[in-house]
C-alpha cells in the first residue's frame, strides 16, 4: 500500500484562535474509527482517529475559530490541547488552511 | 477514550480501499525480465471503455480517493487519456506508471497542467547498462526522452520509480541525483517474485547486505524518497521506515486487471486470491465488500498475525514486519504465516532451503510476447566457470523451428 506524498514547502503555523477550513483539495472519508483524508495536491494522506475530531474538521468553515468548532463539538478544556496538536499537524500538512475573515 | 491503533484497523478492512491498483492493459511494448504482471499481449476481453467509466463511477461512490494505473504500459491503450480525464472529473485521483514512450511533448504539458494526475516513469537503474539489462534495450532511453519532456513542460514532482535488484543497490545515490536533476522525487520498491519476476527473483533480489545498505540509506532519507510503503520487512533492522507498515492486500488495497478480475494484490496475480470481477452482479463494490476471499485477508489469524499465529507470531521483532509480504512467500512456495523470503532475520533464507522450487504456485496468466521470448537466465551464472562443450544441447538449433511447428 502507498502513501507516497508529494514534498511541501514551509508549513503554516496553527493558531487555535485564527479561523480555518478544510483546502478545497481534500476529500474527507468517514470511517468507523474517525476518517481518513487525502490532499490531492500533495497526495497526502491524513488520518482522524476519533468522530470528534472530524465533527470538529467538518465544522470549521462555520465558526470563527478552531477554539469555537472544538467547544461546539463538546471539546473539554482540559482535552484542548490535544486537539489542538491534531489540528496543528493537520495544518502543517495543508488539510486544513487558513480562512480569511470578512 | 480508547481507540485501537490504526494498523489494527487496517487490518480488520475497510468499507472501501484507500487506492487500489488497476492494471488498464496487458499489452506492452516492453518484456522486462520481473514484469508483476507478465505482460506483452493485448488480452482480448480487456474492459471496454464505457467497463471502465462504470468501474470509475463505483469508485468515486465508494470515495476510492485515487487509483494506480498501470499495466501493461497503460498509455497504449487509445482511450488513455480519456479515461484519466473521466476519473480526474469524477474525484479520483490518478497515478499512473509509464516507460515513457507516449510521454511526448504534447502528453507532458497535459499532464503538468492538471492537479489531480500524478506520473511515475519507471527506471530499473541510472545508467542505460543496468536499466536495459532488466527492461530491454532502448528504455533508457525511452525514459529520459519522456522526463525530458515533463522537465520541459515544468511538470515538477514526478515520480522516477525504480525496482531494487542486486545490480542497481549500488546506484542509490546515482538514481538520486538523476530524480533531483529533473526536480523529480525518487520512489524505491520492492521487487517480488510475480508474473515474470517468479523467473527471475532468484536471480536479482538483492543480498541480505545490500538489504541493510538499502534499510540504512532509505533510513537517512526519511520523507525525501518514497517507497510504496513496500519495505516493511525491513523494519526489524532498527524501527520502521515512514508510512503504512502492514500488508494492506484484501483490507485497504486490491488489483484490478485488464479484464476486470479483482485480486488481493498487484503481486498476487493468481486464482488463490482471485476475489471476484467487476463485471459480476454488484460490481467492484460487491466484490469488495462481500468476498469470502477479502474477508479471510481481514481476519488477522490467516495471516499468522492472531494471538495463536504461526511460525513468525513468537519472533521478538514481529511487531514491526508483521510476516512481510504475502505474495513473496506464496510465490516461492513459503507458508504464508511464516516468514518472508528477505526476512532480515534470516529465517526465510533458511525456509528457502526446504521449499521446493518446483512445488512453488506458478503465476496465472502470462500475456508475454511470443515472437521476442524474455531473455530469462538459466544455468551458471556470466562470470562463472565455463561450460564444458558436452553440455551443448545437440537440439540446440532446432528448438525454434520445433516450437514453430506446435
Amino acid at each position: 500500500m502507498s502513501t507516497d506524498a508529494r514534498g511541501s514547502g514551509p508549513a503554516p503555523r496553527f493558531d487555535l484562535d485564527r479561523a480555518w477550513c478544510v483546502d478545497d483539495r481534500v476529500a474527507v472519508r468517514p470511517e468507523p474509527f474517525g476518517a481518513l483524508l487525502y490532499h490531492f495536491g500533495t497526495r497526502r494522506l491524513s488520518f482522524l482517529k476519533n468522530t470528534t475530531v472530524l465533527a470538529v474538521v467538518r465544522s470549521l468553515a462555520d465558526h470563527p475559530s478552531a477554539r469555537s468548532a472544538c467547544a461546539a463539538a463538546g471539546v473539554r478544556a482540559a482535552a484542548l490541547p490535544a486537539y489542538e496538536r491534531a489540528l496543528a499537524t493537520l495544518a502543517e500538512s495543508r488539510m486544513i488552511r487558513e480562512r480569511p475573515v470578512s | 477514550m480508547t481507540v485501537p491503533r490504526l494498523v489494527e484497523q487496517f487490518e480488520l478492512g475497510l468499507d472501501a480501499p484507500i487506492c487500489l491498483t488497476w492494471e488498464l492493459t496487458y499489452a506492452c511494448n516492453l518484456a522486462c525480465v520481473h514484469c508483476l504482471s507478465s505482460s506483452g499481449r493485448r488480452d482480448p476481453r480487456e474492459l471496454t471503455t464505457a467497463e471502465c467509466k462504470d468501474v470509475i463511477d463505483t469508485l468515486q461512490r465508494m470515495q476510492v480517493f485515487y487509483v494506480n494505473i498501470g499495466g501493461g504500459e497503460p498509455t497504449v491503450r487509445p482511450d488513455f487519456w480519456e479515461l484519466v480525464d473521466y476519473a480526474t472529473a469524477h474525484q479520483v485521483g490518478v497515478k499512473f506508471s509509464t516507460n515513457g514512450i507516449k510521454v511526448d511533448a504534447g502528453a507532458a504539458l497535459r499532464l503538468a497542467a492538471s492537479d489531480y494526475v500524478d506520473v511515475q516513469i519507471s527506471l530499473d537503474g541510472a545508467t542505460a547498462e543496468v536499466n536495459d539489462a532488466v527492461r530491454g534495450a532502448g528504455s533508457y532511453a525511452t525514459a529520459v526522452r519522456a522526463m525530458d519532456n515533463l522537465k520541459a513542460a515544468g511538470f515538477a514532482g514526478f515520480k522516477v520509480s525504480v525496482v531494487m535488484t542486486r545490480h542497481n543497490i549500488g546506484q542509490l545515490d546515482q538514481l538520486k541525483a538523476l530524480a533531483d536533476s529533473y526536480g523529480a522525487q525518487l520512489r524505491l520498491t520492492r521487487l517480488r517474485p510475480s508474473g515474470r519476476g517468479a523467473d527471475t527473483w532468484h536471480q536479482l533480489h538483492p543480498e541480505a547486505g545490500q538489504q541493510r545498505q538499502l534499510y540504512d540509506w532509505l533510513a537517512s532519507r526519511g520523507e525525501q524518497v518514497l517507497t510504496g510503503d513496500s519495505f516493511f520487512h525491513l523494519a526489524p533492522y532498527g524501527g520502521p521506515l515512514p508510512g503504512l507498515n502492514l500488508c494492506g492486500a484484501g483490507r485497504v488495497v486490491c488489483l484490478i486487471d485488464p479484464v476486470g478480475d479483482v485480486y488481493a494484490c498487484p503481486f498476487a496475480i493468481h486464482e488463490e486470491f482471485l476475489a471476484g470481477s467487476v463485471r459480476q452482479a454488484g460490481g467492484f463494490e460487491a466484490v469488495w465488500r462481500d468476498s469470502a476471499l477479502f474477508a479471510e485477508l481481514r481476519r488477522p489469524a490467516a495471516r499468522g498475525e492472531g494471538e495463536a499465529g504461526g511460525a513468525c507470531r513468537s519472533c521478538e521483532f514481529f511487531d514491526s514486519c508483521r510476516g512481510g509480504c504475502m505474495a513473496a512467500k506464496f510465490f516461492t512456495g513459503l507458508p504464508l504465516d511464516g516468514p518472508d523470503p528477505e526476512c532480515v532475520r534470516g529465517y526465510g533464507a533458511e525456509a528457502l532451503k526446504a521449499a521446493d522450487p518446483v512445488t512453488a504456485p506458478r503465476p496465472a496468466l502470462d500475456h508475454s510476447h511470443r515472437s521476442a521470448p524474455v531473455p530469462v537466465m538459466i544455468g551458471p551464472r556470466p562470470g562463472g566457470p565455463p561450460g564444458r562443450a558436452c553440455d551443448e544441447n545437440p537440439l540446440a538449433g532446432f528448438a525454434a523451428a520445433a516450437s514453430r511447428s506446435r
